[in-house]
């Protein structure tokens, strides 16, 4: 399995010094607090990352801060992939939009608020995408039900 | 399932015969495909499993010209209501065909998103198992609800 | 708050420790920005709603309303990115808003989009999707590593073999384990296959939409061959569960070869057909050239990968970029184009049928002998005669498949080429049997969100080439 080559990440953890780069699985990845993160994004692909790939949510649940949102950035030359991780806390959900650097942002962070409830603040149009509108509750937060409904009989009260 | 309007006598079970036979020999499907179904009912009208040969091959975009609903797919929450309301605007005599597993009974999805059978929104006639189910099983299924009109037992919902 | 039991094994279990441990938290208090929910909140509780809500419509805050801000206006109208956007095509005549779907017979799946029309020119574009959305990312939450193939597997349901293949090559990356060469070789041959069954269907339905109909009857008569093939192989004509974190379930069958010599025939023989009847028809030429255009910037911002992306002229596919499983030892090319628009990605795809057809021919003849699965007893099930002789493999069996092997604590994302694009998994794992998070990146959710930069100031009918050409699979959009 080839590693991913590196584009040089000097010049952003210069400007960034709280941004805490790391690796997992021989893919770079970088932590930076929700208060820098446009600025990070515009400033990743200014030196390169250009191509937006991936906004999602993951839900750590006792884990503070509880949710993270991961960002997925490619550059093609040299190609080089980056992904950022901001940490979400749980009693206060929100982050930046990045939807001004990237306009492919969109329809990811709809689903991110759809799926976790996490706001992006500055996002033009944050309404459900996946599920109904009328819909309640946020289906991938750990604390949500799956939802399955007994499966032997319906009308039974047992699950499975 | 099927109300006797009258009782039978030989004018009516043999006109009763022959318009079953012709309903059956015609039916028109309306297009329902939602998912992974959709592509093998797709190819049960394509030229290898020919459709065509049981004058299906016409799947008429409007529901208002159809008379047969195959439910290929899964059926999400959102998308029960705009299921209901393809199949209240198909006219009299009309049938489902509820194919593969996620539309008959959720499948593997067992879960908040899905509605767990078609038939908690539309009456069913025959279901099709399979995930997905082959163009054999599909053909197997029509064939199915064929003989049944033919034999008159759908005739009045 | 009580956990719901477990949909597999029936059980109640509680959550293991991500990090610290500590209370649950306490659910926000403010309200969520939903517009619906915030006019419910102010009409029950009697506060101030802090967003305008008085404009959505009837039906729900996810419709295409007749006046929208400016910035979403933008988006609508494909010029978020200000690449190609001409300001003075556009006049104040008036429009009027019409939907398509999500029961339509030329939107590929239940695709539902609300154009706002000024005579037949299109002026905004709102693509509403979510109409199949299945909670694959939550059901994968409840099956081990072992079963998430048939999960994953359904969502790009065109292309199972390439979601299979993605999720595995995550898993593996996670274990730090190697397959041996033949299960590689042999990966790479039926995701290669599925590539040309994905285009064939891909041409027969563009060519239907586009009035070819009889591309239609072509293109899946070809494409049975193929999946003659995968049945005999994998036991299923679609959504196997054949690559699964470990090799492959099964070996190929005898006759392999000849099967696969047959269907490379017959592809492209059907093949010079298509392009006969296609290429320089006058009415195919003006109904896709120049339609359905997008700009490489449009490209970048919005994550168009894939052929779109190589006929917009970036020349970026993840086989040669970021290889995976043995794939950079084939000799094929990448073709890219300059135009961008249907009739580009029509030649492109095309001759990636070729190519790929190249890459199987080159993978049939160098076959590797030896296993198709890893032999790593930890991760891999014992073969089924071995159970009856030794303990061992009596318990790794009964291990593997009722509680699942545990995979490190980590995340990582593993992309793959497949026919629509650059196709992600991101799983993150914590070091249990059942994945912490698994999330997937579909090619055609952000071909999706692009549809307005390539229709907008667009004919009508040139929705339905645009939209066909880019090649959406909803399974991949809503998941």
């Amino acid at each position: 399995m080839t590693r991913d080559a590196a584009l040089s990440h000097d010049a952003l953890a210069e400007q960034f010094p709280a941004a805490e780069f790391g690796e997992s699985y021989g893919q770079r990845i970088v932590r930076v607090p929700r208060k820098d993160l446009v600025a990070f994004v515009a400033a990743a692909r200014d030196i390169g990352f250009r191509m937006f790939i991936d906004v999602c949510g993951v839900d750590y649940l006792r884990r503070s801060p509880r949710f993270e949102v991961v960002i997925e950035l490619l550059s093609l030359e040299p190609p080089s992939r980056l992904r950022i991780l901001v940490g979400v806390p749980g009693d206060d959900p929100s982050l930046p939009s990045i939807t001004g650097v990237f306009a492919g942002a969109d329809f990811y962070e709809r689903e991110t608020y759809d799926m976790f409830g996490i706001v992006f603040e500055g996002h033009p149009d944050l309404t459900r995408i996946l599920l109904p509108d009328d819909w309640e509750g946020h289906p991938l937060r750990k604390d949500a039900p799956v939802g399955a409904v007994p499966v032997q009989f319906k009308g039974s009260n047992q699950a499975t | 399932m099927s109300r006797p309007s009258a009782p039978p006598n030989i004018l009516t079970a043999v006109l009763g015969k022959a318009v079953g036979w012709a309903r059956t020999r015609s039916m028109w499907p309306a297009s329902f495909g939602l998912a992974c179904c959709a592509i093998e009912m797709m190819a049960t009208g394509a030229a290898h499993n020919d459709l065509a040969r049981f004058g299906m091959e016409v799947f008429r975009a409007s529901p208002r010209q159809a008379d047969l609903m195959i439910v290929a797919g899964r059926v999400s929450q959102k998308m029960a209501p705009v299921l209901r309301q393809v199949y209240d605007q198909m006219a009299e005599p009309k049938w489902v065909i509820s194919m593969g597993a996620c539309a008959s009974t959720g499948g593997m999805f067992n879960n908040y998103a899905l509605v767990q059978g078609v038939d908690q929104v539309v009456p069913v006639d025959v279901y099709v198992p399979g995930c997905p189910p082959g163009p054999q099983g599909l053909i197997h299924g029509i064939l199915t609800l064929q003989n049944r009109i033919s034999a008159g037992e759908y005739a009045v919902r | 708050m009580s956990n719901p039991p477990d949909i597999v094994t029936g059980e109640t279990e509680t959550y293991p420790q991500m990090g610290e441990s500590e209370a649950l938290p306490e659910p926000p208090e403010k309200p969520t920005p939903s517009r619906r929910r915030t006019l419910h909140d102010m009409w029950v509780s009697g506060t101030e709603a802090p967003v305008d809500t008085g404009r959505f419509t009837d039906e729900g805050a996810q419709e295409m309303l007749a006046e929208e801000e400016p910035d979403v206006l933008a988006g609508q109208r494909g010029t978020l990115v200000v690449d190609d956007y001409d300001e003075a095509a556009v006049s104040d005549e008036e429009t009027q808003i019409v939907n398509m779907g999500p029961q339509h017979p030329a939107t590929h799946g239940v695709l539902r989009l609300q154009l706002e029309l000024e005579g037949e020119t299109i002026r905004r574009v709102k693509p509403i999707i979510g109409y199949l959305h299945t909670g694959m990312e939550r059901t994968g939450e409840a099956l081990t590593f072992m079963q998430g193939p048939t999960n994953v597997t359904r969502m790009d349901y065109l292309s199972p073999f390439h979601n299979e293949l993605c999720f595995s090559l995550a898993v593996e990356r996670l274990l730090d384990l190697e397959v041996p060469p033949r299960a590689r070789a042999i990966r790479i041959l039926m995701t290669e296959l599925n590539r040309v069954a994905s285009h064939l269907l891909w041409a027969a339905t563009t060519g239907l939409d586009i009035g070819a109909l009889s591309m239609m009857i072509y293109g899946w008569r070809e494409r049975e061959a193929c999946l003659a093939f995968f049945e005999k192989t994998t036991g299923l004509r679609m959504n196997h569960n054949y690559i699964r974190p470990g090799g492959v379930a099964a070996d190929l069958p005898d006759g392999w070869e000849d099967d696969l010599v047959a269907i490379e025939e017959t592809v492209l023989e059907g093949l010079a057909d298509y392009e006969g009847l296609l290429m320089e028809n006058p009415i195919f030429l003006e109904r896709t050239q120049g339609v359905g255009v997008l700009t490489p910037e449009e490209c970048y911002a919005y994550g168009v990968t894939g052929v779109l992306a190589r006929a917009s002229g970036i020349d970026f596919d993840i086989r040669k970029t970021f290889p995976y499983s043995g794939i950079e030892q084939y000799e094929f090319d990448v073709p890219t184009a300059e135009h961008g628009d249907v009739y580009d990605r029509f030649v492109l795809r095309f001759e990636e049928v070729r190519q790929s057809l190249g890459i199987v021919r080159q993978a049939a003849e160098s076959m590797p002998l030896g296993d198709y699965r890893s032999e790593d007893r930890k991760v891999t099930p014992p073969p089924r005669a071995r159970i009856d002789q030794s303990m061992e493999a009596l318990i790794h069996h009964f291990k593997i498949f009722t509680e699942g092997f545990k995979v490190p604590e980590g995340e990582v994302y593993q992309a793959v080429e497949s026919p629509r694009g650059e196709l992600g998994m991101y799983i993150v794992s914590n070091g249990g049997a059942k994945p912490w998070r698994i999330h997937v990146r579909g090619p055609s959710f952000a071909h999706v969100q692009a549809l307005p930069a390539m229709l907008t100031d667009s004919l009508i009918a040139d929705t339905i080439a645009a939209l066909a050409s880019a090649d959406p699979v909803m399974g991949d959009v809503d998941r």
